[in-house]
């Protein structure tokens, strides 16, 4: 998978075998918190929140012998920007096929930036359910918050500017691990807005 | 990645295979908010949806206003009956009207064909059609779709029997249109006052059921529409049963695993015996269930995303 259209590589933050370091790290601060994973979920946002959030998982049942439970959050119909963009995001379905009322739910994504992704995605939890506790994993905090959020587990923090972008690459969706840092190209004359085919974190 | 390249919703005629594809994909995906504790999400606040229907209906209307409601739309439900449409004023007035109060979508059922592609030229709102006379019904055939795609994992090479008012109903058109565009194959099945002429051109017709119903994956019964016909269609409710009524004995000669269905309202024990209604290949109430996810994902796909599809 190469780099999206109007992008350009600066740095690879991550290769494969850092980024499975980097989840073993995680895994295990998780498992440290929350010895006890028999009422610990773990939900990734989509897309790449899921395979992120069932990779989590298997370390987690490494270590302490029992997996957490995985759901799948799809936040489209909770985007504050739903009427902005078009066109129609494309749905994948929410997928959480046990209560979550008395749990811990660790939510988990690619890249946190904004915030605004995972304040759809609180809202959406919220909806089934009454978790005793909301924690948030992601692979990478890039900055940029527009709302008061933080992260309590998080792989790789780093400091962009915006006209920079991360981008997580994963076995399970782009057939490969690694972790990009992308920068804009200079403005090119009048470019068709071509959408590119990997879908980058819009927020 | 496609997105949904139209404003309206008027009938499966003008839809693409993949228009289709999108809207059940969409279905499939919100079917599952109404199997949540808080069957509501909010995606479309602030959006106001009229329901305008000149026809009676009690599936289709109340199916659309739980769809707008599980989405967060704000919506009215006009029933003619009460309305000024009984004081002579013409659809258009009532629509022009309607819209100076500032709806995004107006839900039509009117009793007659292409009206809702009248206003749509029209008026300013998304228009969807839920009924015009004897022409299209796109929901109810996109609802029966999913129905089938559930229960039979594909459309493509299906075999589908569609018996009954042919000649009065909107839901076999609109489905015609579908099953083809979708790659099934579709057998007509009626008397022959209730067959359209020159139907033959776009299906198999055939006047014996129990040819129809043979080898079938589906039986889609139709209702006889007593409220649409003037003359002498047929001698009798009873001989029409005996002659075109799904009964087990007839039922058994589709396949082992084939599904029924009826879009509603049923006249038991004339186009559908009660024992088939109920029984164990009747698929009646999942079509309903199926109803608000299509609807759903039909007002999402129009009123979700830029408010002017400019593609």
């Amino acid at each position: 998978m190469g780099t999206p259209a109007g992008f350009k590589l600066r740095q690879e933050l991550m290769d494969g075998s850092r980024l499975s370091r980097t989840l073993a790290r995680m895994a295990h601060e998780i498992a440290e918190r929350h010895p006890d994973p028999a009422r610990t979920a773990l939900v990734g946002i989509r897309s790449r929140g899921v395979p992120l959030a069932r990779r989590l998982a298997a370390l987690v049942k490494e270590a302490l012998g029992t997996a957490p439970k995985v759901g799948a959050l799809d936040i489209t119909l909770y985007r504050d920007d739903l009427t902005t963009i078009a066109p129609n995001p494309v749905m994948k379905g929410t997928d959480i096929p046990f209560s979550i009322d008395g749990w811990t739910v660790i939510l988990v994504d690619d890249v946190l930036f904004t915030g605004r992704t995972v304040r759809a995605a609180l809202d959406e939890l919220i909806d089934f359910g009454r978790p005793a506790r909301i924690e948030l994993a992601v692979l990478v905090d890039r900055g940029h918050r527009e709302l008061p959020l933080h992260a309590n587990y998080v792989g790789k923090s780093l400091t962009t500017s915006r006209q920079e972008d991360v981008q997580v690459q994963l076995q399970e969706e782009d057939g490969d691990d690694r972790v990009l840092l992308l920068e804009r190209e200079a403005a090119r004359p009048a470019a068709p807005a071509a959408k590119p085919k990997p879908k980058r974190k819009r927020r | 990645m496609s997105g949904f390249p139209h404003r309206h919703l008027l009938g499966i005629e003008a839809l693409e295979p993949s228009d289709i594809q999108t809207i059940l994909d969409t279905a499939a995906s919100l079917k599952e908010i109404l199997d949540r504790p808080i069957k509501k999400v909010p995606t479309l606040r602030g959006k106001t949806i009229v329901n305008l229907f000149y026809e009676a209906s009690t599936r289709t209307r109340s199916s659309f206003e739980v769809a707008e409601r599980v989405l967060s739309a704000d919506s009215l439900s006009i029933a003619t009956a009460t309305s000024s449409a009984t004081k002579g004023e013409t659809l258009l007035d009532t629509v022009q009207n309607l819209e100076a109060m500032k709806p995004d979508m107006i839900i039509l059922r009117h009793q007659s064909s292409g009206s809702p592609h009248f206003l749509a030229r029209h008026v300013r709102p998304a228009i969807v059609n839920a009924g015009d006379g004897a022409h299209e019904h796109p929901t109810q055939a996109l609802l029966d779709a999913l129905t089938l795609r559930e229960k039979k994992g594909r459309l493509k090479g299906l075999r589908v029997a569609i018996v009954g008012d042919i000649l009065h109903s909107r839901v076999a058109r609109s489905n015609l249109w579908l099953l083809s565009k979708m790659g099934a194959d579709v057998v007509l099945c009626g008397p022959p006052t209730l067959l359209p002429p020159g139907i033959d051109a776009l299906a198999s017709v055939t006047h014996r059921i129990d040819e129809a119903v043979e080898g079938a994956d589906a039986i889609m019964m139709l209702r006889i529409q007593r409220e649409r016909m003037s003359g002498g269609y047929f001698s009798s409710t009873r001989e029409f049963h005996i002659r075109f009524g799904l009964t087990e004995a007839r039922a058994k000669r589709a396949k082992k695993d084939v599904v029924i269905l009826h879009p509603g309202p049923m006249n038991r024990g004339v186009e559908i015996a009660s024992e088939v209604a109920d029984g164990p290949y009747s698929v009646i109430l999942d079509q309903v269930t199926n109803g608000v996810a299509v609807r759903m994902a039909v007002l999402y796909l129009l009123l979700g995303g830029a408010s002017e599809a400019e593609s």
